[in-house]
């Protein structure tokens, strides 16, 4: 078994070892697994484009907010819709099941990817992450104002609440098993030679900027059904949840394991996790003998923050860095 | 008449973006940081004004700017040297991450309801010009704007530390060859561009009156655009990024049909997404910043 299958199983195994341990705890605590979950599968859609390119993206929220908007309007009850939106009729009648919802909020997002980034690709250093960010804004401008299909500044409520533990987990699973292969391909390995030297890589013959393009929609379907997993998470879309903070949060998540790698991502993804539930309650308060201690809110994001940049001035390719998830090896035999 | 109307409009708006892009543009041109906490200085530049509310304007203001200097000198020391050769990606991250920290402790302190602030409220009084009605505020961002660029072309052409900043945005390795001490210039740069980002945050309250913890981030986004579309690295082109930016705005506000209007921002990220593609090293462009092989 090739290296990178190693690891994705040994990842897998551990992630469903969590959720296992997760069904254990009290509801709350399953409900921040869950969550978790959920942004690993944004966070591992993130890492083909960004992992394997080496080229930051700001956009991709924005993928998870089209997602998110698609799936709403395919399954929120047709009666709640009348009410809060001015959809097309065939559309306001409409109510798929959850998995039909899923895969068209997908197909949505491949061909948005496909039209947006096609002439993207071709931008070269810092202006493609300069135009990635017009896209996050762009998409965030619209869902604040087409009020009659997202519901503008209001709070587009009364999405089903599929996404449980399993589901989440399913999702992650069903990502990591995607990036795998991906880095595998022909494709994979060509945009990974891009990363180390751009220059080399055209030399070779490989053709950057169309393994960019391949790589951008592949990771936007992905971060498209993390959307569609987060929106029937909360139940609720707002314009706002997908923005500038999101994009932090996941990224984030990449950064600080190693974005160069699986590990890296799901290791990120469990760190972040882990300290802003810490930080989370915290700011619910801890009774200390009578005394609740409680921490001001914005202390979460603040040691966020502050993990982030000492983990890029301490250790610039992140927590994990160059480890590797493998087997443990067989001991040599006696005398060969 | 409305032309022209719109036309001061769009200048004024224009001077604020290009006093924004200036901020960005200078620290980028030395040390290749897109610096996204720029916006956060021009936060904490309105926060100073909102504690010290009551006090004579004159004290707010300068106190605003030098809160502003301050601080942009802290985070290059705390935050950015120890990445100095890192990449613009990797810094690019690490400014949105003090961005994010710093958001986040003004929540902290101040709450996240906007708080208005009394400061300089008689701006919005119009002047009238024949048939014209112009706002004093706006009058008074071309004049601010226009003094602060022709402070900045002395201070690069006339004095030491600013012949130098050109130097170090030339070619960091051959000035510090030189003898450009790097810290100093740099340390410079940021004071500058604190300053800017604290007249930013002058106009922005006297504009709206309030201060929230993220009224930095659209401004920042908008100069983003602006410096780029100016040729990252070039402070001309910054300026004229700022103007540009504001016309579009402007003209699109103004002759966009009316049910589009609530997406002029849209527009205009499209509108500099197409001009990237059209010309993705932006209008003004430096030998040094082509990339070579």
């Amino acid at each position: 078994m090739s290296r990178d299958w190693q690891s994705a199983a040994l990842l897998l195994a551990i992630m469903i070892t969590v959720a296992l341990l997760a069904t254990l705890a009290p509801p709350a605590m399953q409900r921040t697994v869950t969550e978790a979950f959920v942004k690993l599968v944004v966070v591992i859609g993130l890492y083909i484009f960004v992992g394997n390119s080496g080229v930051f993206s700001f956009g991709h929220v924005g993928f998870m907010a089209i997602g998110g908007y698609v799936s709403a309007i395919l399954t929120i009850l047709p009666a709640k819709k009348q009410v809060a939106l001015d959809l097309p009729p065939f559309l306001e009648t409409l109510q798929l099941p959850g998995l039909a919802a899923m895969a068209i909020a997908m197909l949505v997002a491949a061909i948005i990817a496909l039209l947006v980034a096609a002439p993207l690709m071709r931008l070269r250093g810092i202006a493609l992450p300069m135009a990635t960010f017009a896209l996050l804004v762009i998409v965030h401008v619209v869902a604040l104002n087409w009020q009659s299909v997202t519901g503008g500044r209001q709070a587009l409520v009364g999405l089903p609440r599929f996404t449980g533990l399993w589901t989440a987990v399913g999702g992650a699973a069903l990502a990591l098993v995607v990036a795998t292969i991906y880095q595998q391909t022909r494709h994979g390995l060509a945009l990974r030679c891009s990363r180390e030297s751009e220059v080399a890589a055209a030399a070779t013959g490989i053709d950057v900027g169309r393994e960019r393009l391949i790589a951008f929609v592949l990771s936007a379907v992905v971060v498209a059904m993390g959307g569609v997993l987060f929106a029937h998470f909360l139940g609720t879309m707002t314009a706002n949840t997908f923005f500038l903070d999101l994009t932090f949060v996941t990224l984030t998540m990449l950064v600080v394991g190693d974005m160069r790698s699986l590990l890296g991502a799901c290791a990120g993804v469990a760190l972040v996790s882990v300290v802003s539930e810490l930080f989370r309650s915290l700011e619910r308060g801890i009774d200390m003998g009578g005394h609740v201690i409680e921490a001001p809110p914005g202390l979460q994001e603040i040691a966020l923050a502050v993990i982030l940049l000492v983990i890029l001035i301490m250790r610039p390719h992140g927590l994990v860095g160059d480890w590797q998830l493998a087997w443990p090896k067989k001991k040599a035999k006696e005398g060969s | 008449m409305i032309v022209i109307q719109n036309a001061i409009d769009a200048i004024s708006l224009g001077a604020v973006y290009a006093l924004a892009a200036l901020g960005i543009g200078l620290i980028f041109s030395i040390m290749r940081l897109i610096n996204f906490a720029h916006g956060e200085l021009i936060m904490v530049g309105g926060f100073t004004l909102y504690a010290l509310a009551g006090q004579p304007y004159l004290v707010m203001g300068l106190a605003a700017i030098l809160v502003a200097a301050i601080l942009a000198l802290g985070l290059e020391r705390v935050a950015f040297r120890p990445l100095r050769k890192a990449s613009p990606a990797t810094l690019l991250i690490s400014s949105f991450a003090v961005s994010y920290l710093l958001q986040h402790v003004m929540l902290m302190i101040f709450g996240s309801r906007p708080m208005g602030v009394d400061f300089l409220p008689q701006l919005g009084d119009a002047v009238e010009l024949g048939p014209l009605r112009v706002p004093e505020l706006q009058l008074a961002a071309i004049v601010v704007t226009v003094i602060s660029m022709t402070g900045l072309a002395l201070f690069f052409r006339r004095s030491r530390i600013g012949v130098e900043m050109r130097a170090a945005a030339e070619d960091f390795t051959m000035a510090r060859l030189l003898g450009v001490r790097a810290n100093r210039v740099i340390a410079a740069a940021f004071v500058i561009s604190g300053v800017l980002a604290s007249m930013v945050s002058l106009y922005l309250v006297a504009q709206t009156g309030t201060v929230s913890y993220k009224m930095g981030v659209n401004m920042v986004l908008i100069a983003f655009v602006a410096s780029v579309i100016g040729g990252m690295g070039s402070l001309v082109g910054a300026a004229l990024g700022g103007f540009l930016v504001g016309i579009v705005s402007v003209s699109l506000q103004a002759y966009l049909p009316v049910d589009l209007r609530p997406y002029r921002d849209a527009f205009v990220f499209l509108a500099f997404i197409a001009f990237l593609l059209w010309r993705p090293q932006g209008l003004m462009t430096r030998r040094a910043d082509m990339e070579r092989v």
